[in-house]
C-alpha cells in the first residue's frame, strides 16, 4: 500500500514509481484485449434484429444500459437480452423474427420504457420503424414462386398489402393458373419479421435482414424514368405531340397503350358483329324493331 | 420429382414420425419399375381439403408415406397445391392420434361422468350396440341417429345410408354438408329438379365476367382462383366482380369491388333482374322455350325452435310450394328494386351496382358465377341461390362453356358423398329422395329389402321421420334422440349455438355419443365413446368434386395402432347388430329368411357387395401392390362392391332417375378423375345443353330434364331480413368463416407445425374505427359476447380481412377459441342450413 | 492473542449469541436478496413492483433508478439520455452521497454475496498465500472504462462487468455467466485475498468516490475495549480502513472510519465479542472535543 504514513516511512520513490507502472501497464493490457474483444463481441448477427427505434448499431451499443426496461414492457414477450456466450453483444436487446417477430405494438411500449434513447423516443408511428428489411432469399424455394397458393407472408403481413404486395403473372407451365409472387417493398417494410416466422418451409425462405445488408444501391449516374416522371408529376422533358396515323375504318392506334386497336375485335372469344360497339344498344333497338 | 439429399432426410424424418405413431410394417409389394430412384412408390390420391378436388401423387416407402407432390398431370391443378395441400403428408402423423376405442368408464363400467379408458372394438360395439338398439326401440327411428360428411369417401357414405335407412330403418342420418351445401341442393332441386352445377372448372377459362357471390375463392378455393387470375390476366376484357359483406382477399383482383349489408344480396340479386328487365335485356326466346316462373311463400322463419317469437311470427312458416306465374307477374315481383332501392338497402353505390347489371345483361359477355357459404349459410339460402339462377336464366346464360352459376362446395366430397349417395335425412343414393315412394320402392329393390323396410317420409307406422342437422342437436337436448355417432367431422365445434344447444344436448345424462375420429377434436372430448380411425390415404377411397368429377385412390399406408376406417366400422358394427333387433315381425314376416340374420349378413353380405373377390392385395398397372385392410379382413372386395351396387341405381331396372350414370369402378383407378354422367365412357363438361349432355333430346338446344317439362324454374323471392340483427346491446354483425391455412376445424392442419406457427389463433378482423370505438387495441385480447356465449380473441384491424365498421370477422378452425358459442342456430326453413354469417355480438376489451 | 482468520467471530459469537453476531451480515443478506426478489416478482409471479435491473429501473410504474456509472458511460460514448435517465441517476446518486457509496457493494451488489462466500472458504480452508496487487488498480481500471467508450464508442465495460452480467443473469438468463462468476469465486478463494471486489471492480470504484462526505459511518466508538483479537481485520473487506480508527487515538485520530472504501458492511460489529463498533454519524468524531477527525486519506491512496 502506497500510504504516506508514519509507519510507512521507509518504502522508497523507486518502489512506488515500479507499482504503478506495473499497475498502469498491466490495466493498459487488459484495456487492449477489452478493445479487441469489444469489436468481436459487439458485431451482431444479421438474424438478430434491434427492437423497433433502436439506432444504428454503434451508437446503440453507446446509447443502451442493458437495463432490460423495453424486454419487459414488450407485451408479447419477444425481446431478450445477449447473454454471456452468445453471439449477441451481453446485455443487449434483440429479437429473433423466425421465433419471436415484431407484433407492432402501435403504442411502441419497448421504446417508452427506454430510459437513455437507444431506442428513439421520436418513433412514434410503428409504421415508420425499420428494424430490418425482409428479402425472399430463396426464391427457388419458395412454393409461390412455383405456383403454390401460399402466400403466407402476405397474408401474416401487418402493412398490408404495402410492405409485401402479390405480383399476379400468369403460370406459363400449367397454362391455366396463375403465379402470386410475393414481392417486399422496402418503403414500407418495417423488418417486424412476422413474414419470416410465418414462412412455413423448414427454413425460412423470406428472412428479415438489417437494411445494410439487404439492400442494394443504384448507381447515381442512372435513374428509373418512370419514376422519375411519377416523382415529378409530369414529363421531364416536353410531352410528345399528339401523332396522326393512316388506318383503315374501325382501326385505331394508341401510342401510349395497346398500340394497334381493333375494334369489335378486342375479345377474340367474341364473334364479328356489324352493331355497335355496346351491345346494349343493338339489343334494344332489336327489342324495339319487333 | 427428384428429391434432394435434404429432402431425402427429411422425408425420413417423417417415416420415423410414422414409426413411432405406432404404424405397423406393411407387407406390401414394390415393384421395381414403379419406384422412383430412392426406392419411393408413387400414387395417385385427391387432395383430402376443399371440394376443388386436386390431385396429388402420394410416395411411400416401407409402407410408409414420406413426401407428395401436386400431380402435374391432374387437369384441376396441374401439379400445384395450395399451402395445406403442401402439407398432406403431415396431417396423417400428428403427435395424439388416437390408435385404440376409448370408453367412459368408472369403475370398469360404462359411465357417463367416467373417465376415458381403453377398450377393445369388441367392447366397444357391444356397448353401441345395447344402446343403440335400446334407443332404437324405446324413441323409434327418431331415437337413434348418425352425423357424417363430405369428407366420408363415396362408399362409406353409401354404407351408412345403407345402415341406416335400411338397417336400422330409421332417416336420422345426416351429413355435415347440411352446414354447408344444402342451401344449393335445395335450389338444385327446387330450379332444375336435378342436383349439382350444369358447368364444370373449364368455365373458369371461358368466362369473360367471374362474379362472386359470399365467396373468397382467392382463400377457401385457391387453386381455382389462381385459374380464374390466370384468365382475368390473360384474357382481353375479363373483369372480376367481387361482392361480399366485408373486403376479403379475393377483393384484389376485383374490377368492381361491393361491400353490402349483410342479408341485402337478395335485393341487389332482384335489382339485377329487374335491371334486365327494363332495359328488355332479357333473351326471350330461351325463356319462352326453358324457362317456368314461379313464386315461394314468403315469411317463411328463421328455422329456431317453435317457441321462438320469431317464428310464432312467421304466416308461412318453412313452407316452400311453388306457385306458377306470368312473366308479367315475376316483372311486377322484382319492379319495387330499383337500381336506388337496392343502393339504399345495400349501402353499395349505383354506379357499382348498375355496371355488375351491366355485365349480366350485356349477351356478348359470358357471366361465371361462384358462390359459397356466404349464399348457403343464409336463411334465405334457397331463395338467394334461386335468385341468381334467376338471373342466368332470363339472359340464357347457363349450361354452356364460360355461362355458368356455379355453386362452389367447401368439401372433398360435399358433391360425391353427402349428396351423391344419399346421406342426408331426405335422400337416396342417385338424387332419389325419400319422399317419393317409387324411389324408396325402387331403393328397397336394389337393396334386396321388403317394402317398407326404408322408413317413408310420412310413415304409416312411424310417423315423421325425417330430421335435420340442427333439429338432432335440438331433439338430443331435449332427451328425445338418445343415440348419436358422429363420423368424419367435428360437429361440437361446428354446430352453431354451442353453449345452449350443442353441449347440454351431448352431455345430457342418458345420452350415448359416439364419435369416430383420428384426433382427439372438441368432437370426441365431448363424446362419450371415441373410435380412432383410419383417415384418407390409409384406406381405399373416393371423392366427388364441385364439378362433377369422382376421383379414387388406393390404401397407401397403414393406419397407427387399432384404427379402422370409418366403412370398416360400419360395416363391422352392423354385425353386432340382429335384424329382430330393429326391425318389426310384420317387416320381417315378408323377408322370413332375413330371421336369425344380423344387419351385416342382409347389407352386406347380401350377395352384391361381397361379389367381388379379394385376394389379399391390390395391384396397380406397373404391378405395385398395395394393402387393403377392410376387404382383408371381410374377405372380399368392399370398395368395388359398395360401388358397384350403388352404381345399380343408375344401370338397372326402371330408373326412376337418369342422369347419375357413373362409369366402371375400374376406370376411376386408371383416370385422373372422371366427370359424370358417364355415359359409353364418355363424361359430361356442360349439362343439360345438346351436344354436350348426352341425355338432352336432339333438336331440344337446352333441356333441364330434372323437371319433368324440361324447364327450369324461375323463382322469385323479397328481401327479407336476417333473424337476429345489431341492435344497441349487440351492436355488430358477426361473420365467421374460413382462412387459406386451416381446413375447417383446424383438427388435421393445426396439428401441422409449420401450419400452425403460420396461423396458431383465429383472431378477431375489425374495423380500425370499431377498434378505437370500443376502446381495443390490434394485437391485445378482446371478448366478444352474443346473447348466447362469450369468447375471447386477439383483435386484428390491419389483417387481410377488412371489415366495414358495424361488422366482425371470426374464422372457426381455432379449437381454442370456439365462435359456435356465440352464433346463433337460426336456419334457412327450406334447406334447415344453419346462417353463420349473421348474428348480433358486442365486443369489449378483455 | 490474535485469534486465527478461520476463528473469526467464535468469539463474538460465544459472547453475544449467534444471531447478535450475525445481525448486519443477515440484514445485509435481507437487503441483498430482497432487492432481487423485488425484481423477481415481476417475471415469476407476474406481480411488477420493479422492472430492469440496477443499470436502470422502474418501481411501481414512478420512480426511476439509474446506475449513474453506466449512464456515464453511456454519455461518454456520445449519448442524450432521457430526462428519466438523469433523474434515476440524481436519486441514486444522492442516495448513495448520504449513505455513503459503497453501500453499493456491501448490501445491493449481487458478486458481494459470491466473494464473501469466497472470503469465509478462504479463512475456513486457511488459505494464506495472495498475490499482491494494488488496491489502487480498480481505479485505473475505471479510468480505463471511461476512456474505452470515447475511443470505442459503446458501452465496452458492460460487455463483461460482472456485477450486471450476474445480476442481468439472475433477473432475464444466465447463459454462460455462471462460468464468469465461478471464475471471481475462485480467484477470490485461491488467488486473492478480497480480490475481486478489493482491487479491480470499477464498479466499486466509481461509488467509493461517492462516499467522501456520506453521513452515515462505522465508528470505533468503543475502541478502549478492543483487545486486539483481530477479529475484525480478519473479516473486514477493506481492512486498510479500519486501522485509523481503530488505533489512532493516539495520534489524536477519530474514532468514525472515514476512509471512502469502507463498505458500511457491518461485519465488523458483527464479530467484535466486546462491541467496539457501531454504525454512527460522520460527525460523530467532533463530539468528543480535543479529538481530530480522522483524515480520509482516499486521496492519498494512489
Amino acid at each position: 500500500m502506497a500510504k504516506p504514513d508514519k509507519g510507512n516511512k521507509g518504502i522508497n520513490r523507486r518502489q512506488f514509481l515500479t507499482t504503478t507502472l506495473k499497475t498502469a501497464c498491466s490495466v493498459g493490457m487488459m484495456g487492449i484485449g477489452l478493445g479487441f474483444y469489444t469489436q468481436r463481441a459487439n458485431a451482431l448477427p444479421p438474424l438478430a434484429i434491434r427492437p423497433p427505434g433502436a439506432l444504428p448499431e454503434d451508437n446503440f451499443l453507446g446509447a443502451c444500459i442493458r437495463c432490460g426496461l423495453c424486454v419487459r414492457d414488450c407485451p408479447f414477450d419477444i425481446l431478450f437480452l445477449g447473454q454471456l456466450g452468445d453471439d449477441i453483444p451481453s446485455g443487449s436487446p434483440y429479437f429473433i423474427a423466425r421465433t419471436g417477430p415484431c407484433e407492432m405494438c402501435e403504442d411502441i411500449p419497448c421504446v417508452v420504457a427506454c430510459p437513455t434513447n437507444a431506442l428513439d423516443h421520436s418513433l412514434t408511428d410503428i409504421e415508420k420503424s425499420r428494424m430490418g428489411l425482409a428479402v425472399l432469399v430463396d426464391q427457388e424455394n419458395c412454393i409461390a414462386f412455383q405456383g403454390l397458393r401460399c402466400e403466407v407472408c402476405f397474408n401474416v403481413c401487418p402493412i398490408r398489402g404495402k410492405a409485401i404486395s402479390l405480383e399476379m403473372q400468369p403460370n406459363v407451365r400449367s397454362g391455366k393458373h396463375a403465379l402470386f409472387i410475393p414481392i417486399v417493398h422496402s418503403d414500407a417494410c418495417t423488418g417486424c419479421g412476422l413474414c419470416e416466422k410465418a414462412c412455413i418451409l423448414e427454413k425460412a425462405a423470406i428472412k428479415v435482414l438489417p437494411l445494410d445488408l439487404a439492400k442494394g444501391e443504384l448507381g447515381s449516374h442512372y435513374r428509373f424514368g418512370w419514376e422519375e416522371k411519377q416523382k415529378a408529376g409530369e414529363a421531364l422533358v416536353t410531352p410528345d405531340v399528339e401523332h396522326q396515323y393512316n388506318l383503315p375504318a374501325g382501326v385505331r392506334y394508341d401510342l401510349q397503350g395497346e398500340g394497334l386497336i381493333l375494334d369489335g375485335k378486342t375479345d377474340s372469344q367474341s364473334p364479328k358483329s356489324p352493331f355497335s360497339t355496346n351491345p346494349l344498344d343493338t339489343l334494344n333497338r332489336k327489342q324495339e324493331g319487333k | 420429382m427428384s428429391l434432394t439429399r435434404r429432402d431425402f432426410i427429411k422425408s425420413n424424418a417423417i417415416a420415423a414420425a410414422a414409426a413411432t405413431a405406432g404404424v405397423t410394417l406393411s407387407a406390401t409389394k414394390t415393384a421395381l419399375a414403379g419406384t422412383d430412384k430412392d426406392g419411393v412408390r408413387w400414387d395417385k390420391a385427391a387432395c383430402r381439403y376443399c371440394g376443388t378436388g386436386c390431385s396429388v401423387l402420394i410416395g411411400t416407402k416401407d409402407g410408409k408415406v414420406v413426401a407428395s407432390q401436386g400431380d402435374p398431370d391432374a387437369p384441376v391443378n396441374k401439379g400445384l397445391n395450395c399451402i395445406k395441400g403442401y402439407f398432406l403428408p403431415k396431417i396423417l402423423y400428428g403427435e395424439d392420434r388416437l390408435t385404440k376405442p376409448l370408453l367412459r368408464k368408472k369403475n370398469g363400467k360404462f359411465d357417463k361422468d367416467g373417465k376415458f379408458e381403453e377398450i377393445s372394438w369388441d367392447e366397444a360395439f357391444k356397448i353401441m350396440a345395447e344402446k343403440f338398439v335400446a334407443a332404437r326401440k324405446n324413441k323409434g327411428p327418431k331415437g337413434i341417429g348418425m352425423f357424417g360428411s363430405g369428407q366420408w369417401t363415396l362408399w362409406e357414405g353409401y354404407a351408412a345410408s345403407k345402415l341406416m335407412k335400411a338397417g336400422f330403418r330409421t332417416n336420422s342420418l345426416e351429413p355435415n354438408a347440411r352446414h354447408c351445401m344444402a342451401s344449393a341442393v335445395g335450389a338444385f332441386m327446387r330450379g332444375f329438379g336435378i342436383d349439382e352445377p350444369m358447368g364444370c372448372y373449364d368455365d373458369l377459362e371461358h368466362a369473360d365476367v367471374f362474379v362472386l357471390w359470399g365467396a373468397n375463392m382467392a382463400e377457401m378455393h385457391p387453386i381455382l382462383w389462381s385459374r380464374l387470375t390466370d384468365t382475368r390476366l390473360t384474357k382481353p376484357g375479363c373483369e372480376v366482380h367481387v361482392l361480399s359483406t366485408f373486403r376479403h382477399r379475393s377483393f384484389e383482383l376485383s374490377d368492381n369491388s361491393m361491400i353490402f349489408h349483410p342479408q341485402t344480396d337478395l335485393a341487389i340479386l332482384n335489382y339485377i333482374a329487374n335491371y334486365i328487365i327494363q332495359t328488355k335485356a332479357y333473351n326471350k326466346d330461351f325463356i319462352d322455350k326453358h324457362v317456368n316462373f314461379t313464386k315461394t311463400p314468403t315469411d317463411i322463419g328463421y328455422g329456431l325452435r317453435d317457441n321462438d317469437p320469431r317464428e310464432k311470427k312467421a304466416k308461412n312458416r318453412a313452407k316452400g310450394k311453388l306457385t306458377k306465374i306470368s312473366f308479367e307477374e315475376y316483372a311486377k315481383s322484382v319492379a319495387p328494386y330499383t337500381v336506388e332501392h337496392a343502393s339504399e338497402l345495400s349501402g353499395v353505390p349505383k354506379d357499382k351496382l348498375e355496371r355488375l347489371a351491366k355485365a349480366y345483361a350485356d349477351p356478348n359477355k359470358k357471366v361465371a358465377s361462384y358462390w359459397t357459404m356466404g349464399f348457403n349459410q343464409h336463411t334465405r339460402g334457397v331463395w338467394v341461390n334461386g335468385l341468381c339462377y334467376n338471373v342466368h336464366l332470363l339472359m340464357g346464360k347457363i349450361s354452356e362453356p364460360g355461362n355458368s352459376p356455379f355453386s362452389l362446395t367447401g368439401q372433398p366430397s360435399a358433391c360425391g358423398t353427402a349428396r351423391e349417395v344419399g346421406t342426408f335425412t331426405h335422400r337416396l343414393p342417385a338424387d332419389l329422395v325419400v319422399k317419393k315412394e317409387a324411389h324408396c320402392q325402387f331403393a328397397e329393390k336394389v337393396w334386396q329389402l321388403p317394402e317398407g323396410t326404408i322408413p317413408r317420409a310420412k310413415d304409416p307406422k312411424l310417423g315423421k321421420t325425417l330430421i335435420h342437422a340442427v333439429a338432432m342437436h335440438r331433439a338430443l337436448k331435449d332427451g328425445k334422440m338418445n343415440c348419436f355417432w358422429v363420423m368424419c367431422n367435428n360437429n361440437m365445434q361446428a354446430a352453431a349455438n354451442f353453449n345452449d344447444e350443442s353441449y347440454p344436448g351431448w352431455r345430457r345424462a342418458e345420452n350415448f355419443v359416439v364419435v369416430s375420429d383420428p384426433y382427439p377434436t372438441v368432437s370426441a372430448q365431448a363424446a362419450d365413446l371415441i373410435l380412432p380411425t383410419a383417415m384418407w390415404i390409409e384406406k381405399e377411397g373416393a371423392y366427388g368434386n364441385a364439378e362433377r368429377r369422382t376421383q379414387f385412390w388406393r390404401q397407401q399406408t397403414k393406419a397407427p395402432g387399432d384404427s379402422k376406417s370409418d366403412v370398416w366400422q360400419l360395416m363391422e358394427f352392423a354385425k353386432y347388430i340382429k335384424v329382430e333387433d330393429v326391425w318389426d315381425e310384420e317387416l320381417l314376416a315378408k323377408k322370413p329368411e332375413y330371421k336369425g340374420k344380423t344387419l351385416y349378413d342382409i347389407l352386406y353380405a347380401n350377395g352384391v357387395v361381397n361379389k367381388f373377390p379379394f385376394d389379399g392385395k391390390i395391384t396397380d398397372d406397373r404391378g405395385n401392390e398395395y394393402d387393403n385392410d377392410e376387404s382383408a379382413h371381410f374377405g372380399f372386395y368392399v370398395q368395388k362392391g359398395l360401388f358397384e351396387e350403388y352404381r345399380l341405381f343408375n344401370t338397372v331396372g326402371n330408373i326412376p332417375k337418369k342422369g347419375h350414370e357413373m362409369a366402371e369402378f375400374e376406370a376411376y383407378h386408371k383416370a385422373r378423375g372422371i366427370r359424370w354422367p358417364v355415359i359409353n365412357g364418355k363424361e359430361t363438361l356442360w349439362r343439360f345443353r345438346e351436344g354436350y349432355d348426352p341425355h338432352v333430346a336432339k333438336g331440344s338446344d337446352v333441356q333441364f330434364y330434372g323437371k319433368k317439362d324440361g324447364r327450369a324454374n324461375i323463382i322469385t323471392a323479397p328481401y327479407e331480413p336476417a333473424a337476429e340483427t345489431p341492435d344497441k346491446e349487440y351492436p355488430l354483425w358477426l361473420c365467421t368463416g374460413r382462412v387459406l391455412e386451416h381446413w375447417h376445424s383446424g383438427s388435421m392442419t393445426r396439428r401441422v407445425p409449420e401450419l400452425y406457427r403460420a396461423v396458431p389463433d383465429a383472431v378477431v378482423y375489425m374495423h380500425k374505427k370499431d377498434a378505437k370505438k370500443f376502446k381495443l387495441r390490434n394485437g391485445r385480447m378482446a371478448k366478444i359476447s352474443s346473447r348466447r356465449g362469450t369468447i375471447t380473441c386477439k383483435v386484428e384491424t390491419r389483417g387481410r380481412n377488412h371489415p366495414p365498421e358495424g361488422l366482425i370477422y371470426i374464422p372457426w378452425f381455432d379449437a381454442g377459441r370456439l365462435v359456435n358459442k356465440l352464433t346463433l342456430d337460426a336456419t334457412d326453413p327450406l334447406s334447415k342450413e344453419t346462417d353463420y354469417k349473421k348474428c348480433a355480438v358486442k365486443i369489449t376489451k378483455a | 492473542m490474535a485469534n486465527m482468520p478461520q476463528d473469526a467471530g467464535t468469539e463474538a459469537i460465544q459472547a453475544k449469541g449467534w444471531v447478535n453476531a450475525h445481525k448486519w451480515l443477515i440484514l445485509r443478506r435481507m437487503s441483498q436478496l430482497g432487492i432481487l426478489a423485488l425484481f423477481l416478482m415481476g417475471p415469476w409471479f407476474g406481480f411488477w413492483i420493479v422492472k430492469g435491473n440496477l443499470a436502470s429501473s422502474l418501481t411501481l410504474d414512478f420512480l426511476p433508478l439509474t446506475d449513474p456509472y453506466i449512464l456515464l458511460q453511456a454519455m461518454i460514448s456520445g449519448v442524450t439520455p432521457e430526462t428519466t435517465a438523469f433523474v434515476g441517476a440524481a436519486i441514486v446518486l444522492a442516495f448513495y452521497a448520504l449513505v455513503g457509496g459503497r453501500v453499493y457493494c456491501s448490501w445491493v451488489c449481487p458478486v458481494n454475496m459470491i466473494t464473501d462466500a469466497a472470503a469465509w472458504l478462504r479463512r475456513k480452508l486457511r488459505i494464506r498465500g495472495s498475490s499482491h496487487a494494488s488496491r489502487s488498480t480498480r481505479y485505473w481500471i475505471l479510468a480505463l472504462t471511461l476512456v474505452l467508450p470515447l475511443l470505442m464508442g459503446g458501452i465496452v465495460w458492460e460487455l463483461v462487468n460482472p456485477v450486471s452480467i450476474l445480476f442481468r443473469g439472475i433477473v432475464f438468463s444466465m447463459g454462460l455467466a455462471w462460468v464468469l462468476i465461478l471464475a471471481i469465486f475462485l480467484f477470490d478463494l485461491l488467488v486473492s485475498r478480497d480480490g475481486w471486489c478489493g482491487h479491480y471492480c470499477p464498479v466499486g470504484a466509481f461509488y467509493s468516490l461517492l462516499s467522501n462526505h456520506a453521513m452515515l459511518r462505522v465508528s470505533a466508538t468503543n475502541r478502549e475495549a478492543c483487545d486486539d483479537c483481530m477479529d475484525c481485520f480478519n473479516v473486514c473487506p477493506e481492512p486498510q480502513v479500519i486501522k485509523p480508527a481503530l488505533k489512532g487515538a493516539a495520534k489524536g485520530i477519530g474514532p468514525v472510519i472515514m476512509e471512502n472504501q469502507c463498505t458500511n458492511c457491518g461485519r465488523c460489529i458483527d464479530v467484535c465479542a466486546v462491541d467496539v463498533f457501531q454504525f454512527n454519524n460522520r460527525y460523530s468524531n467532533l463530539s468528543k472535543s480535543g479529538i481530530q477527525p480522522a483524515k480520509d486519506y482516499s486521496k492519498h491512496t494512489v
